[in-house]
């Protein structure tokens, strides 16, 4: 006899004896429960129509609100969270202060966007942000320019947030009992430990934590994903450690917990890693997440590799080591064994130092919420006009992320000059022979990676404004 | 004083979008069931089936029912252009990958889609013509070139003193409403068929429904309530999905409904017209255009579908503010082997309007001019000149220009703006800036309204008023966002002079107000406004009259205003008017109807009024580029533009702020790619770029220019919703204007989309002296 799923639905709980690992939530909203407020707008996790608001518990205790896409959350994940869809942000009738400024801004036009903004701004609300342009990131609207939209959000951001913002987090704890919960096809373990036995022998289950690309599998390519094993409640995982040295990342740590934490030590970090999918994104992928599946255009694989990141897989009790960039052996292929998962990962801190350069960026053709063209990471050391430390890894430019190795040959022990940058653009066709699709053309690709070594020697000097973002923020001063 | 028009009421249904009740096709709960529908998608672009086995699809689990082509009652075809090019299932041949083969009927909307991915398929494959230079060899024409002639362009561009030719590329666009398309087909007890479908067009839904059926019109009825977005991507291309469900209903006899995945959406919709333009100029010292040739060479897709008027309003557009005496307009309308492209947002006049700015850049940057200063020569001669005598200028089509204001608000805009201080400051900031490079642009718009068609310039209406003194309001038009259902209460309110929320909007629907054109071309306020004031008027004359015999008065006494009815000295409510005269026995119901007087067009010769008047508006834009990456950043927009007497001012300014952003989303980011066996590579919001909410100007000042249509329009206003997306283009231009600035040069030629790569690329070519083609 499985126990139930339970969660909190718009603050009622619910309690589902059966829930396919493949069902969504989004579409178990329509169709179930009639609550056709949350929208379908691509079912793939990448317009926010289908924006809920979700409780996420914390490492050291307690939940957090986050926003999320219900068109790829699988109702397994579901369990022991509380959930409002746009029909639960309003409380004894009235409207939530943001739907309220929504209506007075005419932030809606065709109001299908409208419900997932609602919520993306409810969530916004809940935490006292006023970064609208970062909290809208995953959410679409065709109609209004957004002007209007953000005009809302800045009226509604002073306006008491209904009760139910807390109260629904206090009551979560004694929602869902400890122990590993099942249903048809699949096990959510809760404790670490456990769920490294059972996948030493299960070693054929699926490991979902995110589902922001496993959802894909379901919603577009109709796959049966089953068997399979949900992560989220490892909480153990979620962890983030911190020494002096270095930072351990739990491999279920939301890629929102990286950009927090590497942007306290490297503000321009963070900026890049506010590019990496949206809002809702960050929320649900995880570092480890986006390690095993070893995307050549992983954003978040290029910078850790170029910082020298140290990854720990694990299989039942027996842990190993190694260089990031040495788990990707090829498009598709990791060295990762059977029954082997990723636990964490490690890297040196990137405090800014004498004469160090640590910088990341991203070219896509939009701004946010896009997948890169070409990413890449620089950790280099300046000493004396002459480069003592160059490591550079890229993403978007082979079959895998990569460092460019002959790049940072020909840029060790050179003099740091213009010609020196140009030598090592050069040098840059020997590490990669990038390919053209939709999103870029080899020789772009090539030209775009010189284009950020040259920015690079530019950020060094300090002349001018180098990096586009902020010449946005000064001309919006 | 007004009681309820030119006033900014929000959208009448603002609280269900926020709370998530308003309800779309695909929300509105159907009857127990219900079956669901998906189409099988050809997986080659074009060639013969040799075989399609539906064996495997009939198996799945939840199929209920497969139908191929010799499946339907009769052929249905689906041409909005009755060219019998665009059959429902293809017969036989398939023109594009994404081509519906089959329809598949099962019991959920994933187990139909799941069994539509079944089919054992067999295509004898052929080399697909996928570009314009494909069907340019190929000569794939929908029709002979037209060619439009004013004057002798030749003969003025071989006199003249200057001359510059080139070439601009335009890609496409996806319309990407939020809501894909959806309908939901309800067999009737008696054979009839009733129609919930997301679209623009109920009426051609209803026609090409009742035609798959073989039933009259009168037996099908299509309502709509709202969409979550249109465009033109729903004026034609809904009706698949739609009688596909009337179909499958009429079949099944079950209620059957239908909704595209978005990548289903996108790989089976047609998109904006991607455009070739060629042009050749001749000009004074002063930038003035003594003659202008242009090549228009639009890629049309697999069907007619409209890509006959969207290429006429390219041509139609080929002036945009500017008076040009001789110019040659010809357009090739190219058929390929790709989704059937359709109206989108301007139908056609972006892509004109492209042309001819490209050709003022071009000519300030060969004459090292401003831009603007170029622009100013050129514009159409101003209502007042022609007001105090002078002669209108002709647009190339014959049209006087009678209504132009372009000069006094491009002035205006300038001076407010500070363009030329601002265009002075960015060139000094740019000498002292190593990477990044700045760049601005002022671009105008006029934008002729009307259905070029002229026969599709009319609207019904139907006004009830209840007893108590409540209106409800019927109108052919279609709500998709942006607000003509309150507009035209606001209109309805006004002519009873009633508060807006004493007036009920309704669902459009076909049996209740019949024979409606599209809402499209900007016309819905235009047209369904006047149709609706006409109705609300034959009531109100009835009231007058009858009150005027009861009180023994002369007609003249009875007024509306102030939200009651004075006769004479007697002051009654509306509900107290209609009670008093529904006991008299007095109809308080009517329809209305409305005609846009003085249009005429003749399209092969190129000549007539096409348009009742003409829209105009113009935008400064700033931007930013980093010629390293090709990255872009819009750093401000000031917008001024001209919408008439604004029937709802915030409802017009959301207009101008969303068409403006789209506008830019086409020009910068938004880039549809093929693979070379003609597969759309960009089929959902993962690799199709729309706009997100930090991509719009951060510093984004819109007006609205003071002055009222001098037409005879609906409260003197000015259709909104399609010419502010034009506003854009000063994006493209001052983007190029930086590219410029980044290679040193005076002058490069930057197609668009304006993408990273492109900006990138044509820096650097330019540097390496590659410039115009």
């Amino acid at each position: 006899m499985t126990r139930p799923l339970r969660f909190l639905l718009n603050g009622s709980p619910v309690s589902l004896a059966e829930a396919p690992a493949q069902r969504t939530l989004l579409d178990w909203l329509r169709e179930e429960r009639r609550l056709t407020g949350t929208k379908e707008g691509c079912n793939e996790g990448d317009c926010g129509a289908c924006t809920v608001m979700i409780s996420d518990p914390q490492p050291e205790g307690g939940h957090r609100w986050q926003v999320r896409n219900a068109c790829i959350l699988l109702l397994p994940m579901l369990h022991g969270r509380a959930v409002r869809t746009v029909e639960g942000l309003g409380e004894g009738g009235a409207f939530h202060p943001v739907q309220e400024e929504l209506v007075r801004h005419h932030g809606s036009q065709c109001g299908f966007c409208t419900p997932g903004i609602a919520v993306a701004l409810a969530a916004a609300h809940a935490d006292g942000r006023r970064d609208f342009d970062t909290a809208l990131a995953g959410n679409l609207c065709r109609c209004t320019g957004y002007a209007s939209i953000i005009r809302a959000a800045e009226a509604a951001a002073e306006a008491p947030a209904p009760g139910w913002v807390k109260e629904d987090l206090a009551r979560l704890d004694d929602l869902a009992a400890p122990g590993p919960l099942t249903g048809p096809g699949w096990i959510a373990h809760d404790d670490v430990d456990a769920f490294a036995a059972w996948y030493r022998d299960h070693p054929e289950a699926r490991l979902v934590a995110g589902a922001t690309d496993v959802g894909l599998w379901v919603t577009k390519k109709l796959m049966d994903i089953t068997p399979v094993a949900f992560l989220h409640r490892l909480k153990r995982l979620k962890r983030v450690e911190v020494t002096t040295t270095h930072i351990t990342f739990g491999a279920l740590a939301p890629i929102e917990a990286l950009r927090v934490r590497l942007a306290e030590d490297a503000p321009q970090l963070g900026a890049f890693l506010s590019r990496f999918g949206s809002e809702q994104v960050r929320a649900a992928g995880t570092v480890g997440g986006n390690i095993a599946n070893a995307s050549p255009i992983g954003d978040s694989l290029p910078l850790l590799i170029a910082l020298g990141a140290t990854l720990r897989l694990r299989r039942s009790e027996t842990r190993r080591e190694m260089p990031l960039e040495d788990f990707f052996l090829d498009y598709g292929v990791q060295d990762r064994k059977s029954g082997e998962f990723v636990e964490a990962v490690t890297l040196p801190r990137p405090r800014a130092a004498e004469g160090r350069l640590v910088r990341a960026w991203k070219i896509s053709k939009r701004r946010d919420q896009d997948i890169s063209a070409v990413a890449g990471a620089f950790d280099f050391v300046i000493a004396n006009g002459t480069v003592s430390t160059a490591r550079i890894a890229f993403g978007g430019m082979a079959a895998t992320p990569r460092r460019a190795r002959a790049t940072e040959a020909a840029l060790v022990g050179r003099p740091w000059t213009e010609a020196t940058i140009r030598a090592a653009g050069e040098a840059l066709a020997e590490d990669f022979t990038p390919i053209s699709d939709m999103r870029a053309s080899a020789r772009y690709r090539m030209e775009a990676a010189r284009g950020l070594l040259e920015r690079l020697w530019h950020e060094s000097r300090g002349t001018g404004p180098i990096e586009i973002d902020r010449v946005l923020e000064e001309a919006a001063r | 004083m007004t009681v309820a028009v030119h006033k900014p009421h929000p959208h009448d249904s603002a609280p269900l979008h926020v709370s998530g009740k308003a309800r779309y096709t695909d929300d509105i709960p159907a009857p127990a069931g219900t079956l669901h529908l998906a189409f099988g998608l050809s997986p080659a672009a074009r060639g013969r089936i040799r075989r399609l086995d539906l064996a495997p699809v009939r198996a799945a689990e939840g199929v209920v029912a497969v139908l191929g082509a010799d499946d339907l009652p009769r052929p249905v075809d689906l041409s909005p252009a009755h060219a019998g090019d665009e059959p429902l299932l293809a017969t036989g041949t398939v023109h594009y990958l994404g081509q519906p083969l089959f329809l598949v009927v099962a019991t959920s909307h994933l187990a139909a889609r799941r069994a539509a991915r079944l089919a054992g398929i067999d295509i004898a494959g052929e080399k697909p013509v996928l570009t314009i230079d494909d069907a340019i060899a190929a000569g794939t024409d929908l029709e002979p070139p037209l060619e439009w002639r004013k004057g002798d362009a030749e003969a003025a561009i071989a006199a003249a003193p200057h001359r510059v030719r080139g070439r601009i590329e335009v890609g496409g666009q996806e319309h990407f409403y939020l809501e894909g398309h959806a309908a939901l087909a309800l067999p009737l007890e008696d054979g009839g068929m009733e129609i919930h479908a997301s679209t623009q067009h109920p009426t051609e839904i209803q026609h090409k429904v009742a035609e798959a059926l073989g039933l009259p019109m009168s037996w099908v009825r299509v309502s709509v309530r709202r969409m979550g977005g249109g465009f033109g991507g729903k004026e034609s291309q809904g009706s698949a999905l739609a009688v596909a469900c009337a179909i499958a209903a009429w079949k099944t006899g079950r209620p059957c409904r239908m909704r595209y995945d978005r990548d289903d959406d996108m790989i089976i919709t047609g998109k904006r017209h991607e455009i070739r333009i060629d042009y050749e100029a001749g000009f004074d010292a002063d930038g003035r255009l003594l003659g202008v040739r242009f090549a228009h060479f639009l890629r049309c897709g697999w069907s007619t579908d409209l890509s006959l008027p969207v290429a006429d309003r390219a041509m139609l557009h080929a002036d945009n503010a500017y008076h040009l005496p001789h110019v040659t307009i010809r357009s090739r309308r190219l058929r390929t082997n790709t989704q059937s492209n359709t109206a989108f947002r301007g139908f056609g006049g972006p892509q004109g309007m492209m042309g001819i700015e490209r050709v003022i850049q071009h000519v300030a940057a060969t004459l090292g001019k401003d831009p603007l200063e170029v622009r100013r020569v050129n514009l159409y001669r101003p209502m007042a000149a022609v007001a105090a005598g002078e002669a209108a200028q002709t647009t190339p089509y014959g049209q006087p220009v009678e209504d132009s204001i372009i000069d006094a608000l491009v002035d205006r805009l300038a001076r407010e703006a500070r363009y030329a201080e601002r265009r002075a400051a960015i060139a000094r900031w740019n000498a002292g800036s190593p990477v990044i490079k700045r760049g601005i642009a002022l671009t105008p718009v006029k934008f002729g309204i009307s259905f070029t068609l002229t026969h599709l310039n009319q609207a019904g209406a139907l006004v009830h008023l209840y007893q108590d003194g409540s209106i409800r309001i019927n109108h052919g038009g279609t709500e998709m966002g942006q607000g003509l259902n309150m507009k035209v209460a606001q209109v309805a309110a006004e002519a009873f002079s009633v508060p807006v929320e004493a007036v009920r909007i309704t669902t459009t629907d076909t049996a209740r107000v019949p024979n409606t054109s599209a809402t499209a071309a900007s016309s819905g306020s235009d047209l369904n406004g006047m149709a609706v004031k006409a109705a609300c008027e034959t009531i109100r004359a009835r009231l007058t009259r009858f009150l005027a015999e009861r009180h023994q008065c002369p007609e003249e006494v009875v007024r509306f205003s102030e939200g009651r009815v004075h006769v004479g000295t007697n002051v009654l409510t509306l509900a107290e008017a209609a009670r008093a005269a529904h006991e008299a026995r007095i109809s308080l119901s009517s329809t209305g109807f409305y005609a846009t007087p003085k249009i005429h067009w003749d399209r092969t010769r190129g000549q007539g009024r096409p348009f009742f008047y003409f829209a105009y508006g113009a935008a400064v834009s700033e931007v930013a580029i980093d010629p390293l990456t090709g990255e872009t950043r819009i750093l401000r927009v000031d917008v001024l533009h001209d919408v008439g007497r604004s029937l709802n001012p915030a409802i017009d300014i959301g207009q101008i702020e969303g068409g403006f952003v789209q506008g830019a989303g086409w020009l910068t980011m938004e880039e549809l790619a093929w693979d070379e066996r003609g597969r759309l590579l960009t089929h959902a919001p993962s690799t199709y770029k729309i706009p997100v909410a930090s991509d719009r100007p951060r510093i984004f000042n819109v007006a609205l220019w003071d002055g009222e249509n001098r037409e005879p329009t609906i409260y003197r206003s000015k259709a909104v919703g399609e010419p502010p997306f034009m506003l854009a283009i000063s994006v493209h231009q001052a983007i190029a204007e930086a590219v410029a600035a980044a290679a040193g040069v005076p002058f490069v030629a930057l197609d668009a989309p304006a993408t990273p790569e492109r900006i990138a690329l044509a820096v650097r070519n330019a540097r390496a002296g590659e410039n115009a083609p």
